[in-house]
């Protein structure tokens, strides 16, 4: 569907538009804005810090959001559908405390790493089972699994946590890919990306997706299997949290209840700040790549200016309301001059 | 009668009560007045802020910014208290409500003017503000030792034996209650949840409807913001950190419809009241506080299926009886 409509969008581009039309339609495209951004934010930091633009520093950054940047990939796919998933940060507490538990009673490595793939599998099914098969609405239900998944965890190691994991364990969240500074987290995650590129933009399961979107009514009668994609799409949601999980596990080394606190937050925002639409239907996966890499590095370049964590905050949450806001007060500014100039 | 056994509020009544008399064998005391007061005491300011949720939630949008908001105005109300001593503490208690005001203005202007969605809004401002609390109190507290009597007395000074908190949630509720149900703008609330085209045509602005639903969840989380601090005797700056969840919840349980247009004021009070009897009931049953997260995120869950069911129930009975 998207694709015959820049086929048709770019016929007119040669038909009808200027070369300056032509420029201000690509620049006014959502992910040549963010990349903009991107490259302004990458230049002023390495004027301001003489350590942004070491190689050593720009590889090792990646380690502090990679496991987000995992999760935001099938997150474009459940509020592409017009779901919400608030329950991701305790998924990966559940998944890491199956794993602490696992590895407490004597796993080696790979059982470690399966048990906690299949636990993000089930949590996400069961979201998935009571958002399709039930039919309750996904915010709510996402909402009491956030507390009854950190919940299992909180209830059984109280204060305590798990500590004790096999070396070999460590690789994945802390390994280099061979000799080079590459970190194993950035690989995978972009190899992930491919995938998930390739499902969204490629494949009939994506074009659904879409459908699904943009009206749910319209897909069902077109022959679409809404409730079993939905279902889906928070399976997957669920397996790529298990994966961050083992990530982050990996990485920090422990399990403690309270692991991965406050993410869902911010990986809604890294999608949202990708340009999807809140309301389904609309965005891609370059859009989030790039709010993913551009939210990473503006929090690296802060910490190198001693900016505080506050500030951060702030700074993200600003981000997100003027880049949603930034484009309907353009869209006003349009309308508005279209208006008059039929007036005139 | 008969219409009134077949509404949600009925049901969540028999679920109190059912779950209180369970409660209850375990720890007879649980229903002892002073202990039923005490739990009203504890979910007043969560009735308050759900109520302003509520009207959020009826349009069709969500406010995850009240914690945020609810830290903020805390927090400004109690550093005034802290700094300016002299402050009598009706005028620190208005202050804070006017911050909360304020606030909640300016998500009503992102959403009604910027027509940017409510739920990215208030998860901007949620960071906004809660990082502007930060930056204003440079991270320290505001201790006991540091507020004065009279700013801790608001919430613990009693009228006719119940206490002022109480007193502020069952004078918020009748308000709440008279403006959704007796006025026009409170049904151009439920209009605009109902159906935006409709109402738009039959002439509700839709813009100032949005302005003024954020303005009431802004001074309700003022008003709470005050509440709180004065009560815990502590402006901390991680102060209701994830509250905004338990409204949603309250709501949610209350039989408030998520995509807006049904719902009512007693269904959103009974919701916060049922999670507030399940945090009480904890400790009283010996459970440990560790298990308290999974259990009221369960019941949650729980009551959710339930009213879904009965809800599907109702409109196969509903069509079976059109069909007859």
């Amino acid at each position: 569907m998207e694709n015959t409509n820049t086929l048709v969008d770019k016929s007119r581009l040669v038909d009808e538009k200027t070369v300056k039309a032509r420029l201000v339609t690509i620049f006014t495209k959502w992910e040549v804005l963010l990349l903009l951004i991107f490259i302004t934010m990458c230049i002023v930091f390495s004027i301001l810090s003489p350590y942004f633009l070491d190689y050593f520093n720009l590889m090792n950054a990646n380690f502090t959001f990679m496991e987000k940047a995992i999760i935001a990939l099938p997150m474009i796919f459940v509020i592409m559908s017009g779901d919400i998933d608030i329950s991701i940060a305790s998924i990966i507490a559940l998944c890491s405390f199956a794993m602490g538990a696992a590895s407490a009673s004597g796993a080696s490595t790979p059982v470690i790493v399966l048990i906690g793939l299949l636990v993000g599998i089930a949590a996400g099914a069961f979201n998935g089972f009571f958002i399709t098969a039930i039919g309750m609405p996904a915010i709510a239900v996402t909402l009491a699994t956030q507390s009854v998944f950190r919940g299992i965890a909180k209830a059984v190691l109280e204060d305590q946590a798990y500590t004790t994991y096999p070396e070999s364990f460590g690789f994945f969240g802390q390994g280099y890919v061979g000799d080079t500074l590459i970190p194993f987290e950035l690989v995978l995650f972009l190899a992930l990306a491919v995938v998930m590129w390739y499902i969204l933009h490629q494949s009939s399961y994506g074009r659904k997706v879409y459908a699904i979107g943009n009206s749910t009514s319209a897909a069902r009668f077109s022959g679409v299997p809404v409730k079993r994609i939905r279902f889906t799409n928070f399976v997957l949601n669920g397996l790529f949290c298990g994966i961050a999980a083992v990530l982050l596990t990996s990485r920090i080394g422990s399990t403690r209840p309270n692991i991965a606190e406050g993410w869902d937050m911010e990986i809604i925002t890294l999608v949202v700040l990708g340009g999807v639409s809140i309301n389904g239907g609309k965005g891609n996966i370059f859009g989030v790549i790039i709010s993913i890499f551009l939210l990473g590095y503006l929090k690296f370049g802060m910490g190198l200016l001693n900016i505080s964590g506050k500030v951060m905050i702030i700074t993200t949450g600003t981000l997100l309301v003027v880049a949603v806001l930034l484009p309907m007060i353009l869209d006003q500014i349009k309308a508005g001059k279209k208006i008059t100039r039929k007036a005139a | 009668m008969k219409r009134f056994l077949r509404t949600r509020e009925f049901n969540l009544i028999i679920l109190i009560v059912v779950l209180m008399i369970i409660v209850a064998f375990r720890a007879p005391h649980f229903l002892s007045g002073e202990n039923i007061e005490r739990i009203i005491n504890d979910t007043s300011i969560l009735i308050m802020v759900s109520i302003g949720q509520f009207f959020v939630i009826l349009t069709g949008g969500i406010d995850l910014s009240v914690g945020s908001v609810i830290a903020f105005s805390g927090m400004a109300a109690s550093m005034l208290n802290q700094y300016q001593p002299g402050i009598p503490a009706a005028i620190v208690f208005l202050v804070g409500v006017v911050i909360g005001l304020a606030l909640g203005m300016i998500n009503g202007a992102i959403v009604a003017f910027g027509k940017v969605p409510p739920i990215i809004t208030t998860l901007g401002t949620m960071s906004i503000f809660r990082g502007f609390t930060f930056v204003l109190s440079k991270g320290q507290w505001v201790t006991a030792h540091e507020m004065t009597e009279s700013y801790m007395a608001i919430p613990h000074g009693s009228f006719l034996g119940l206490t002022n908190l109480i007193w502020a949630a069952i004078i918020i509720s009748a308000i709440t209650y008279y403006f959704s149900r007796y006025t026009r703008t409170g049904r151009e609330v439920y209009a605009i949840g109902g159906n935006k085209v409709a109402a738009r045509f039959v002439g509700v602005k839709e813009e100032k409807i949005n302005f003024i639903i954020f303005a009431i969840s802004g001074i309700l989380c003022g008003i709470a913001g005050v509440m709180w601090t004065s009560r815990y005797a502590a402006a901390v700056n991680e102060t209701a950190t994830g509250f905004e969840l338990q409204t949603v919840a309250a709501c949610v349980l209350g039989g408030v419809s998520i995509a807006g247009g049904s719902g009512a004021v007693p269904g959103v009070i009974l919701g916060a009241l049922f999670l507030g009897i399940i945090n009480n009931a904890l400790p009283v049953i010996n459970l440990s506080p560790f298990f308290q997260m999974f259990i009221q995120g369960f019941v949650v869950l729980l009551a959710m299926f339930v009213n879904t069911m009965m809800d599907k129930r109702n409109e196969k009975l509903l069509l079976n009886r059109r069909r007859a």
